[in-house]
């Protein structure tokens, strides 16, 4: 174990409702959802002495802190690879908080990603640039491959030549995700399950991905408080302790395409990320009382389960078949609906459900939740976190 | 008639044949008599040289009474004039139904193509002209440049005051459904060209697919870059593909779409011969043909002046014996 597990804990969330449109600046959004994880916490918007986001956040730091009243801070800290992100942001501020930069730290993301600028329209009409991150789209855009869904597709259509996984292995993920989205009242899809059949039936976006194995667009924000271990014993919710955080960058890494390496039909920055969890909380796969994985797209969390050693390579279909991913199951998965069902928060909200899943105050709860695992964005360099009660 | 000839077609030939020898426009006089200023007026405005239209010595030199008007007016006698060509009267006739059923097979736009004359005594001032038009024949549709469409010929008659006939003009018109309009294809999103890629795009527009090789340790990659991760060298040139592969896997994009893609959309990842993989496109195959593994050939796109891409078919197959 290392000596940053367990060193602190996630105190308090707070989001904003979840929407097509929410009608307010990002900035707003950002606020909205600070202040509310400060209150959680049982803490002052002056308590606040980190701030930690993503780069791809429009809303700086200081301008979140003059408005939320935050006054002096002293580490800030952004992550890069949109949703691959979100629990780095926890790495950043557990990190910070371990090394004695900071003492309250706080983790955001906000957006009007359905009513502003939508990711699933594509980078095919962004502005050329000459840095090597624009010209690494060179490759891509020239031949209409632009969209995340495309991306993804590229990955899937190989896994499933490779092991015989089929569009209902993946669809059987967003099957899950919609029935517990189903009974979360915050869920955008709240009352509304799918069927298999109705996932089969959807139309295509990017074959062999139909629509059903893409994720929702959203407005919103959430953040996230963190403290030492020590500080958090005072504070009124049950901590969630961090017990693991880490990023992962593989080999030959990509934003989405990294179509080069000798094998496509893994994601071994994530595999990465699941190796420094183990470790670092000295936990194995089977102590997971429930599952948080990232599901922008349903392919990948099939490989997810691959990377973080609930399966072997391939086998991850029939893992889902065993049933492990049920409320009732072994791994129970996205409790919240993940963001096929629930929303799309760039993985910030699934690690809000973790928290809750912690407290016992999931509105999924399974019988017993010790551990959660949770993970951000996959077929980009990545990261994961391990909450948990102790 | 063609097989493909509908019933719906063949009834809109016929009623279109039944206007062949139907007036079109009943006899109109002219609004003016023949008169000397507005020969006058057109001598000017076409510079016509020969005094007898309005010398009357010259004119009566080459045994005339005396001037006349040229020939090549007479269509300008019988002119509706100013005001009713800015501000046409409601009318109804065979002009107005035969317009009517040509718009309605499609035909809306109008070209005139040809007029013959003939001309059966001179036009004096004082004559009285007046003209009538009768269809004489509709052709079929014809292909012409300007979109398919049918040539209209009338027979326009024009006569004296006395009924006598002055002179007649076979009158052509081409009635023809404009072409529509082509829209130039959007282009392809542009690369970003920098100092680390342009190599690949300037081989590209010779035609030549390139990659990377360093030349400390002689191994490729791609995309490229400015260091060789397997020896840390900077130093690189490049190897020309032979342009032959493998399907790697591909993907069927159909939404969003993008203006310059005709969708469902074949992109694919190509691992070529030299080993090393690229994105591209598939051409010469449809979806449900494609297979992760086939063989596949390079063929060569320009897109706009300046880009020229890579695209992969199906490799050409075994040469066979032609039956």
């Amino acid at each position: 174990m290392s000596g940053l597990s367990g060193a602190t804990a996630i105190v308090g969330i707070g989001a904003t409702e979840f929407s097509k449109e929410s009608g307010r600046s990002e900035l707003q959004l950002a606020c909205e959802a600070v202040t509310a994880a400060i209150a959680d916490a049982g803490l002052k918007p002056s308590d606040v002495d980190g701030l930690v986001t993503f780069t791809a956040e429009s809303s700086s730091e200081i301008h979140v802190a003059r408005n939320v009243g935050i006054g002096d801070f002293s580490f800030f800290s952004r992550v890069g690879y949109g949703g691959g992100a979100a629990c780095g942001t926890i790495a950043h501020a557990a990190a910070a908080i371990h090394a004695g930069l900071a003492d309250v730290v706080v983790c955001w993301r906000s957006f009007n990603e359905r009513s502003g600028e939508r990711y699933g329209l594509g980078q095919a009409s962004r502005p050329m640039d000459t840095n090597a991150d624009r010209a690494a789209y060179s490759w891509m855009t020239p031949y209409g491959l632009s969209t995340p869904a495309q991306w993804v597709g590229m990955f899937a259509q190989r896994y499933m030549h490779e092991y015989g996984a089929t569009s209902e292995d993946f669809g059987r993920i967003s099957v899950i995700d919609r029935a517990r989205a189903a009974t979360n009242p915050k869920a955008h899809f709240f009352g509304r399950p799918i069927t298999l059949e109705e996932h089969q039936a959807s139309r295509w976006i990017a074959e062999p991905l139909h629509l059903l194995d893409c994720c929702q667009e959203t407005d919103g924000g959430q953040a996230l408080v963190l403290v030492s271990a020590e500080r958090a014993k005072d504070l009124p919710n049950t901590p969630a302790y961090v017990l693991g955080a880490a990023q992962g960058a593989a080999d030959d890494q990509h934003m989405m395409t990294s179509y080069y390496r000798p094998s496509i039909s893994g994601i071994p920055e994530m595999g990465l990320v699941g190796d420094q969890l183990w470790r670092q909380s000295g936990l194995r796969p089977t102590d997971m009382g429930a599952a948080i994985l990232y599901d922008h797209f349903t392919p990948f969390v099939l490989t997810q389960l691959e990377e973080l050693g609930y399966c072997g390579r391939g086998e991850a279909a029939d893992y889902i078949l065993d049933g492990h991913l049920e409320l009732d199951g072994s791994l129970p998965l996205n409790t919240h609906g993940g963001q096929l069902g629930e929303a799309y928060l760039h993985g910030m909200n699934g690690i809000a459900e973790a928290v809750r899943l912690v407290r016992g105050t999931s509105v999924n709860q399974p019988r017993t939740v010790e551990n959660v695992v949770v993970t951000a964005g996959t077929g980009v360099p990545t990261s994961g976190v391990i909450v948990g009660v102790a | 008639m063609s097989a493909g000839t509908s019933y719906d077609d063949r009834q809109y030939d016929e009623r279109l044949e039944a206007f062949i020898g139907r007036v079109l426009n009943e006899r109109t006089p002219g609004q003016d008599p023949v008169n000397v200023p507005m020969i006058r007026h057109w001598v000017e405005a076409m510079e016509v040289a020969n005094p007898v239209h309005l010398d009357a010595d010259a004119a009566r030199a080459t045994g005339r009474d005396d001037v006349v008007a040229p020939a090549s007016m007479i269509q300008a006698w019988t002119m509706r004039g100013y005001a009713a060509t800015v501000r046409p009267q409601a009318a109804a006739g065979g002009f107005q139904e035969l317009i009517a059923l040509l718009d309605e097979g499609g035909y809306t736009s109008v070209v005139a193509t040809d007029s013959e004359f003939d001309f059966v005594r001179e036009v004096v001032p004082g004559d009285e002209i007046s003209v009538e038009e009768v269809v004489d024949s509709i052709s079929p549709e014809k292909a012409t440049g300007l979109g398919v469409g049918r040539f209209v010929t009338t027979m326009k008659t024009y006569r004296d005051g006395a009924g006598e006939v002055v002179a007649t003009q076979r009158w052509r018109t081409l009635r023809f459904k404009p072409a529509a309009k082509v829209e130039p294809r959007a282009e392809r999103p542009k690369p970003a060209i920098n100092l680390d890629n342009a190599f690949w795009f300037e081989a590209a527009r010779e035609r030549r697919l390139v990659v990377q090789r360093c030349t400390s340790c002689e191994s490729l990659r791609h995309p490229p870059g400015p260091e060789c991760p397997e020896c840390q060298s900077f130093e690189w040139d490049t190897v020309e593909c032979s342009g032959r592969g493998t399907l790697y896997s591909y993907v069927v994009a159909h939404h969003p779409r993008h203006p310059a893609f005709d969708y469902p959309l074949l992109i694919a990842v190509v691992e070529l011969e030299e080993g090393t993989r690229l994105i591209t496109n598939l051409t010469g195959v449809t979806p449900e043909d494609v297979t992760i593994g086939m063989p596949l050939a390079v063929q060569w796109i320009d897109d706009g002046p300046d880009l020229t891409l890579p695209v992969f078919g199906p490799a050409a197959p075994e040469p066979t014996e032609e039956s």
